[in-house]
């Protein structure tokens, strides 16, 4: 099952990088196309956001992931690079749990 | 018509810069792919064939919740669709056909079309932008991937270790920079909002393709009002 999302999922992406070099660029010139491609990156990320930090199955709970996602922001605030943000919140919640302060 | 020199190689040195640091994400996403139980077979395959980090963090991340692959491929062909754009955006400078422009396709993304963007004041030097730098993150990209992956693997217990919060981080360190105005903020609390909401009452994996449902509906409301 996860090989079909691999190469199904590669094929699509892939398809909609060679379609932009098929099409005619003046699609581009309706708003509509550019507003929406615009937000959706970005109401799908806050979502995975969300979801990777509340959910547990089909359960909301909070947990260390929470003090995890709390620290990347501060990184991020600081300008931290990648791999450091990604790196503070895996190391908090990990820190937080061996303290037992959160499942 | 020809580069200059000095030009040539700033835009050669800019390139290998962001393979690199584009190579750091490359070993989080490797790491983070396989703690959610992807192989590091199916982790590679991802950065070589999908090649647009997004995608691939939200695949993994969707399967890892248990969402099931046709939520995983919708939400990593959603994120991807931008790419799209971009290729509408760089097609006229590049002009390419045949198999360059099979391989084009597949380097067209944000890192190299923001380099082709910046450098539009001159074709040559665009056309080289976008190639340079979309070989060196895709190289590095791999490379990243890889030993993100096989360390990964190495780990005894990754969820102990905090990786389940890489994940969130991840998403969150790719939203950032897009968070450039009040508009912006506004559709992703509604995205995060709405995602929270639906799951309690949906399977893993809708909650995140319902939110693309804002971006739908703020891009009418722009229309609207514009």
């Amino acid at each position: 099952m996860i090989w079909i999302a691999v190469l199904v999922g590669s094929l699509g992406t892939y398809v909609a990088k060679l379609v932009g070099f098929t099409l005619p660029s003046s699609l581009l010139d309706r708003p509509i196309v550019r507003s929406i491609a615009g937000f959706l990156p970005i109401a799908l990320l806050a979502a995975l956001v969300a979801v990777q930090t509340f959910a547990s199955g089909t359960a909301l709970v909070i947990d260390a992931r929470l003090a995890g996602l709390a620290v990347a922001i501060v990184a991020l605030m600081l300008r931290a690079p990648f791999l450091v943000v990604v790196l503070a919140a895996a190391v908090t919640a990990g820190g937080v749990r061996a303290l037992g302060l959160a499942p | 018509m020809d580069l200059p020199p000095a030009r040539r190689r700033a835009i050669r040195s800019n390139a290998l810069g962001i393979g690199i640091a584009t190579g750091a994400y490359g070993l989080s996403f490797g790491a983070i792919s396989v703690a959610s139980g992807v192989s590091v077979w199916q982790t590679q395959a991802l950065s070589l064939l999908m090649f647009t980090g997004a995608s691939q963090f939200a695949l993994v991340g969707v399967l890892g919740a248990g969402g099931g692959a046709v939520a995983a491929i919708l939400t990593a062909w959603l994120l991807g669709a931008r790419n799209g754009l971009y290729a509408l955006h760089v097609a006229p400078t590049i002009q390419v056909g045949g198999w360059r422009r099979l391989a084009a396709a597949q380097l067209t993304i944000d890192e190299s079309t923001a380099m082709a963007v910046a450098h539009e004041d001159s074709p040559a030097a665009s056309r080289q932008a976008f190639w340079a730098t979309g070989i060196s993150v895709f190289v590095l990209w791999n490379i990243g991937t890889a030993l993100g992956s096989f360390g990964a693997s190495l780990l005894s217990d990754p969820a102990m270790l905090g990786l389940d919060a890489a994940i969130p981080a991840g998403f969150i360190a790719l939203l950032w920079p897009r968070l450039r105005d009040r508009t912006a903020w506004a559709v992703a609390l509604a995205g995060a909002v709405l995602a929270l909401v639906l799951i309690p009452f949906t399977s893993p994996g809708i909650p995140v393709l319902g939110s693309a449902l804002v971006a739908v509906a703020a891009g009418l409301m722009m229309r609207k009002s514009a």
